[in-house]
């Protein structure tokens, strides 16, 4: 067993990462020692790093235990990189977590004078300047490497960056020096943040922690009324939103919701948000209090300025539409559906059960018109897959005189029949022929009217055809 | 000074507006006569199933009524259905839909867990202006439905002027605020050429109704090509059972909680 982490007592003990654990043990036998962790770890760096997104939106983890925030654009929220870089230390103090923490124009640029260096802030374009005293031990490369930079006299990245790069690669390899240029500044790379910039984003910091959750909808709502202003200004209406709430703490709550079509509606986005927050599972909890409420617009969709008033359906269709988000978001996507007709004359692939969120509605024209004057043909309900039943017929190739389905027995006292549908073979791998199913009407003595088939044809295709029962009529 | 009597009246009147006594017409003059013109509009209705097996014809009868209540509005139908009456009793089909006159692109449906979220659902349905009915399917004996909840939804329909549907199957009729009250069991149709299964039909029985006579048995037949339902109460009678068999006593008890969730027939 050998040690993966230290804290620094213990370093100051005389201890490093990689020793084993019975040598630390002698020297250290008061040692507390607990088991790594991997998983956990990471669970804790992405906490943190949901954390981190009160101060800029975009944060990527930097592994094994770094976090890189991309402060572009929002240094100048904070009065400038160094009061951001103190401000971010001071939070991280308050979750009790000590910290190093540096400010470059690059991402290793910081990386390494936070990790090796004493550089609070290094301008962009100086970076050189400050990375130059730092030991070779900020590459972070393979120990042969650094072994044979240091055999041949090379201590910092002073020394490195003075020689030919041409040699250097040849001997060191492409990795080494690329690390090197962009500590150096001479190179920019981007980082991959965890989650991507939403389309747009308000938030409100308070002073004292928020705590009161009921009047979270007054916080709520002038941050839904900007985010729509903007929205609107760019013609646009948002599909998914997100309401992410930044705890003292350090825990992050986030609420997503979604609409059918693209909405600008203050009211209706609210509705949405209030009938998510009653759905959760583990309610909103304020703990010791909100420091940062922010309202993200994820998607957005183009939407047209539309004048209600004129158009009494489109407003109707509007508030349907409202209803059905509404329904979506208490009781999830999957459970709002509408029907969707199918072209194909298999009974059960004919309907299809589809969002209706994402489909507002179907042309009314695809469904087939009943025949005037015939009784209905199609049940009112269907099973799937059709229950089996045992029949009794007076010929193998005719209605059944009675059934039994789930222990009753159903005595026939009208029938119409059959109604040959065939299976669509196209739609079959090989192998798995399916049958011809002969369709019945039943009706029992008490008045239930039932839709069975018989599998397969008589002595063409089986012996001993099967019955199923498949939908039941009103 | 007004008489108080006639401030009570005219604030009375303001509270239940002259909307809120509109009915709906069934389309058999004998019934709507009975009923009074109809079932109201904006009200709360509840269709049992005589038995579990009686399932498809209380939802059949409640999703007529409904189609009743839309004729002529372009307005769509919101269904909401508890998902253990899809195993029991199948999912519905939407041709079958269309061939008793619903359109399936006008309809809603939502598929819930328990009896309170279909209740929470169809209290949200149901108060939106928008909806043209609401159709609730609860199964078994779904204790979430109460008075309470039955006055939230009676409530409800008021307020947005569109009824809601109640069709409860395997559950023993229980006092509510529902305006009228319906005990609904399959019929057998009339025969078509060859003994073909003929129309839906149904066996109806008025449990209760707000302000009105109870107690009443029809025999009906939907009559998709018109949209309205036919009397067929004084039909010969070879073709249906006699009226007597749907004594009010005798219902309810035939209905065995812990047997109605599983047996069909």
């Amino acid at each position: 067993m050998r040690i993966d982490a230290l804290d620094r007592k213990a370093i100051a003990l005389g201890l490093t990462p990689g020793m084993t654990l019975a040598d630390a043990k002698a020297r250290a036998p008061h040692l507390a020692v607990a088991q790594a962790d991997a998983a956990a770890d990471e669970r804790l760096m992405l906490r943190l790093a949901a954390f981190c997104e009160q101060f800029t939106p975009l944060v990527a983890l930097d592994p094994p235990c770094g976090l890189m925030l991309d402060a572009t654009g929002c240094a100048h929220l904070f009065g400038g990189d160094a009061a951001m870089r103190a401000y971010v230390l001071r939070a991280m103090a308050r979750l009790t977590f000590s910290g190093r923490a540096a400010v470059a124009g690059t991402p290793d640029a910081a990386r390494a004078l936070a990790r090796f260096g004493e550089t609070a802030v290094a301008p962009p374009g100086e970076e050189e300047v400050f990375a130059r005293p730092l030991s070779i031990a900020a590459l972070e490369a393979p120990r042969e490497t650094s072994v044979a930079l240091t055999r041949a006299g090379l201590t910092t990245l002073g020394d490195l960056a003075d020689r030919s790069s041409a040699a250097l690669t040849a001997r060191f390899g492409d990795e080494t020096m690329r690390r090197l240029t962009r500590i150096l500044g001479r190179e920019d790379a981007r980082i991959t943040p965890l989650r991507s910039l939403p389309e747009c984003m308000v938030e409100r910091r308070f002073a004292e922690p928020f705590l009161d959750l009921s009047a979270i909808e007054n916080v709520l709502r002038p941050l839904i009324v900007e985010a729509t202003g903007i929205l609107e200004k760019r013609g646009e209406g948002g599909r998914a939103f997100e309401a992410r709430f930044f705890r003292t703490d350090g825990a992050v709550a986030s609420l997503r919701f979604e609409t059918g079509a693209p909405s600008r509606n203050v009211e209706a986005l609210l509705r949405l948000f209030r009938l998510k927050a009653d759905s959760l599972a583990d309610p909103l909890d304020p703990g010791y209090g909100f420091d940062v409420i922010r309202f993200c617009v994820l998607n957005a969709e183009t939407l047209a300025q539309s004048q209600i008033g004129f158009e009494r359906q489109d407003a109707q269709d509007g508030d349907f539409a409202d209803l059905v988000d509404r329904l979506a978001a208490r009781f999830g996507r999957e459970c709002v559906l509408r029907f969707a007709a199918r072209d194909t004359h298999d009974p059960m692939r004919a309907a299809a059960y589809v969002d209706a969120a994402a489909s507002p509605s179907s042309p009314p024209s695809s469904w087939p018109k009943p025949e005037p004057g015939e009784p209905p043909l199609r049940p009112l309900f269907l099973f799937d897959p059709p229950q089996p039943i045992e029949t009794m017929a007076e010929t193998p190739d005719g209605p059944p005189m009675h059934f039994k389905w789930r222990r009753v027995r159903h005595l026939i006292a009208r029938a119409e029949g059959p109604e040959r549908i065939a299976p669509e073979w196209w739609r079959n791998a090989a192998g798995a022929r399916p049958r011809t199913r002969d369709y019945y009407r039943l009706e029992d003595r008490d008045g239930r009217r039932f839709w069975v088939f018989r599998e397969g044809l008589y002595e063409s295709e089986t012996a001993a055809p099967r019955w199923f029962l498949h939908g039941l009529f009103a | 000074m007004t008489h108080p009597l006639a401030s009570l009246r005219k604030s009375l009147a303001c509270a239940h507006p002259a909307a809120a006594s509109e009915t709906i017409a069934l389309g058999a003059p004998a019934l709507d006569r009975r009923l009074g013109g109809g079932i109201l509009r904006a009200a709360l209705h509840e269709a049992y199933a005589g038995t579990a097996a009686d399932a498809p014809a209380a939802t059949g009868f409640a999703l007529a009524l409904a189609r009743r209540a839309m004729a002529g509005k372009q307005k769509p139908l919101l269904w909401v259905r508890q998902e253990a009456l899809s195993t029991e009793a199948g999912a519905p089909y939407p041709p079958g839909l269309a061939d008793i006159d619903i359109d399936p692109a006008a309809v809603a449906f939502i598929r819930v867990r328990d009896a309170k979220e279909a209740l929470q659902a169809g209290a949200e349905a149901g108060r939106c202006a928008t909806v043209g009915a609401t159709l609730i399917e609860l199964f078994g004996a779904a204790r979430a439905y109460d008075l309470t909840a039955s006055r939230r939804l009676a409530l409800a329909a008021a307020a947005a002027g569109a009824p809601i549907f109640i069709v409860r199957a395997g559950a023993a009729p229980a006092p509510s605020a529902a305006a009228s009250r319906w005990l609904v069991r399959a019929l057998p149709s009339r025969p078509r050429a060859a003994n073909a299964p003929g129309s839906a039909a149904f066996a109806i029985f008025l449990l209760r109704q707000r302000g009105g006579a109870a107690g009443h048995a029809w025999r009906v037949e939907w009559n998709r090509d018109r949209g309205a339902f036919k009397d067929r109460t004084f039909d010969a009678p070879s073709l249906s059972r006699p009226v007597a068999s749907l004594s009010v006593g005798g219902a309810p008890d035939e209905v065995a909680p812990q047997t109605a969730g599983r047996k069909f027939g």
